[in-house]
């Protein structure tokens, strides 16, 4: 009787037991942090030499949101958002859908449109940052395409603003590009292709069968794209420092995560306060994004379900 | 007679327009696949060029007839980069051996054994999916650094370990098993970790092979974390390596030096996913978005 006690305690145990090497790891890199970038974020004054503080309130957020440099990244974060993940979105779709009408090459061309994918972003970056880049010897590979075709040559990486920015875009666009066409081309290629026959039949024209029955079908896809896309372009970092190097301040590019890690970290770090306010109102922002990108979401999928019944 | 030529004019006509659109289609796929490939091209025409031809040329070429390899023998010898690739190896073997190890105990335990409060904490365990790393580095920056780990492998690679998406997907595909296997391996008096292990690993090895993969690519890319955490070169990872290289570079400015690094660095991810590409690019649909 006691023997089948012991062995009952034992199997309820044993579960935990798997499942510890987990929770230690996740408890001591996730939970516990999550709690404690919150604390950090309202004691106000903290030291990292002598880790005290003087007092709690919102102090942290104050200085963060006045901060020009602060400014200026979430300025660049939003630039980069609104342009990139429009353009990523819908040029994956038309690639997708070329990649779906035809059959030659189709696998040749979906292995080298993945290729970005991976590929080291640091490493990547510092070929488009040469073919970009002007020197003394050479005005770089972009700039003799643009004088090719009578444009003038800038300075892509050290000089204006809207240029550098150009850059960023596009390597972003770049490296975000195959997961959009893997997704995009597995969503289209599960598409009924009855519906397609029973269209044709009808004397449906292509247009129409694309908003009709493809992007219907495909909707939650796009939607899943565009959420993920916003939060993944949200926190660009590595690609920016990859173009333009540590410095990002000095090169007026710097993004919400690099301002985070400039503040935790290097030359202008120390100040794990600033940088926990800032990672919260990152948190927030992408937050707020993504609810309102579901609740459109769902909005409009109930309107197309609707609109089949007509 | 004449509604019959209409209809094969009309024919002819739908003939040629498809044609003009898969005309086009073909253009701008094309097109793509020039934009996609011609960095890689880049760097690898730029690193077999010599130092002077390269920066003799205003107009650069986009090939070369003298091919050298002394591009390379700088990249392994004037910068570390043999230790930056020993260190990546190192740091990717055991993160994603010890990733393994705790992502099929976990996934084993919320697929199989039964436990009071099992559906709770999972779903606790799902919430943790949607923190972002930014939220939670801050923290690890100063615990890694109170432990006095910085410039250390475990340093590296211990915030790195634990992978709540990963261990959902293996759970996922563990509860396709199904019971009857458990109950009838139970009946026959084999214990848990021999089940897990005979029965349960053995057919679910593809996704597992998936999660080493995505693991292995995400270590080999790893950037943020290892330059918070690392500011002595001895434990630089690849990513590092190649911005210390971008900054303090060789020197001098040699650009044909710093394309054969990038080529070194990134051959191998090319090389696993030619080989891998089908399991990859599942997985990753799967779910994966890239990570930084």
């Amino acid at each position: 009787m006691e023997r089948e006690t012991d062995k009952m305690k034992r199997a309820d145990l044993k579960p935990f037991l798997y499942l510890l090497p987990a929770f230690v790891f996740l408890g001591i890199f996730m939970v516990y942090p999550l709690f404690d970038v919150l604390i950090y974020s309202l004691e106000e004054g903290y030291n990292s030499a002598s880790q005290t503080f003087h007092g709690v309130g919102l102090y942290n957020y104050r200085y963060v949101l006045r901060d020009p440099y602060f400014l200026s990244a979430l300025q660049n974060t939003f630039i980069l958002v609104i342009i990139t993940v429009p353009v990523s979105t819908g040029l994956s779709l038309l690639i997708s859908l070329g990649l779906n009408s035809i059959q030659k090459f189709r696998d040749f061309l979906q292995t080298v449109f993945f290729l970005p994918y991976v590929t080291n972003t640091l490493a990547v970056g510092l070929v488009f940052m040469i073919l970009f880049k002007k020197t003394p010897y050479s005005d770089g590979f972009v700039n003799l395409i643009i004088q090719f075709f009578g444009g003038r040559s800038v300075d892509f990486i050290e000089g204006p603003y809207w240029a550098k920015m150009t850059v960023i875009c596009l390597y972003t666009i770049w490296i975000v590009m195959p997961f959009k066409i893997l997704i995009l081309t597995s969503a289209l290629a599960s598409v009924d292709p009855m519906l397609y026959k029973a269209a044709q039949i009808d004397g449906t024209s292509r247009l129409r069968m694309f908003f009709r029955i493809t992007l219907p079908m495909i909707s939650p896809m796009i939607f899943y794209l565009i959420i993920t896309g916003f939060i993944g372009a949200f926190k660009a970092y590595s690609d920016v420092v990859a173009i333009f190097g540590v410095n990002l301040n000095a090169a007026g590019m710097n993004t919400i995560v690099g301002y985070i890690y400039d503040m935790l970290y290097g030359d202008s770090g120390g100040y794990p306060s600033f940088a926990s306010a800032a990672a919260l109102i990152l948190f927030v922002i992408v937050l707020t994004i993504t609810v309102i990108n579901l609740m459109v979401s769902r909005r409009n999928s109930s309107s197309l379900k609707g609109g089949s019944y007509e | 007679m004449s509604e019959m030529k209409k209809y094969t004019a009309s024919q002819a006509e739908e003939k040629r327009k498809a044609g003009i659109r898969r005309a086009v289609t073909g253009f701008f796929l094309a097109l793509w696949a020039v934009i996609v490939l011609f960095p890689f091209y880049w760097m690898v025409l730029t690193s077999l060029k010599s130092y002077s031809s390269y920066n003799s040329e205003y107009i650069p070429k986009l090939y070369t007839l003298s091919p050298t390899l002394q591009n390379y023998r700088d990249a392994f010898t004037a910068v570390p980069l043999g230790q930056y690739f020993l260190n990546t190896l190192i740091f990717t073997v055991i993160t994603t051996a010890l990733m393994l190890v705790v992502t099929v105990l976990a996934a084993y335990a919320f697929a199989r054994l039964k436990f009071p409060g099992k559906n709770v904490l999972f779903t606790l365990f799902l919430a943790l999916m949607m923190i972002p790393t930014e939220l939670v580095i801050i923290t690890n920056f100063v615990t890694i650094t109170d432990w006095n780990l910085r410039n250390t492998f475990p340093g590296l690679i211990l915030p790195s370990v634990a992978s709540v998406f990963y261990i959902y997907l293996l759970k996922e595909n563990f509860e396709q098993v199904p019971e009857d296997l458990y109950l009838a391996a139970k009946v026959d008096g084999t214990s848990d970790m021999r089940y897990l292990f005979r029965v349960m690993i053995p057919i679910c090895r593809p996704t597992i092979v998936t999660i080493t993969i995505l693991k292995i690519i995400e270590c080999w890319n790893a950037y943020v974390w290892p330059r918070l955490i690392t500011d002595n070169q001895a434990y630089f990872l690849v990513s590092n390596g190649i911005q210390e290289i971008r900054e303090n570079g060789f020197g001098r400015e040699n650009i044909p030096a710093m394309m054969a690094a990038v080529v070194v660095i990134s051959a191998p991810l090319i090389v696993l996913f030619l080989i891998f590409r089908k399991r990859i690019m599942e997985g990753v649909s799967r779910g994966g978005t890239k990570g930084a």
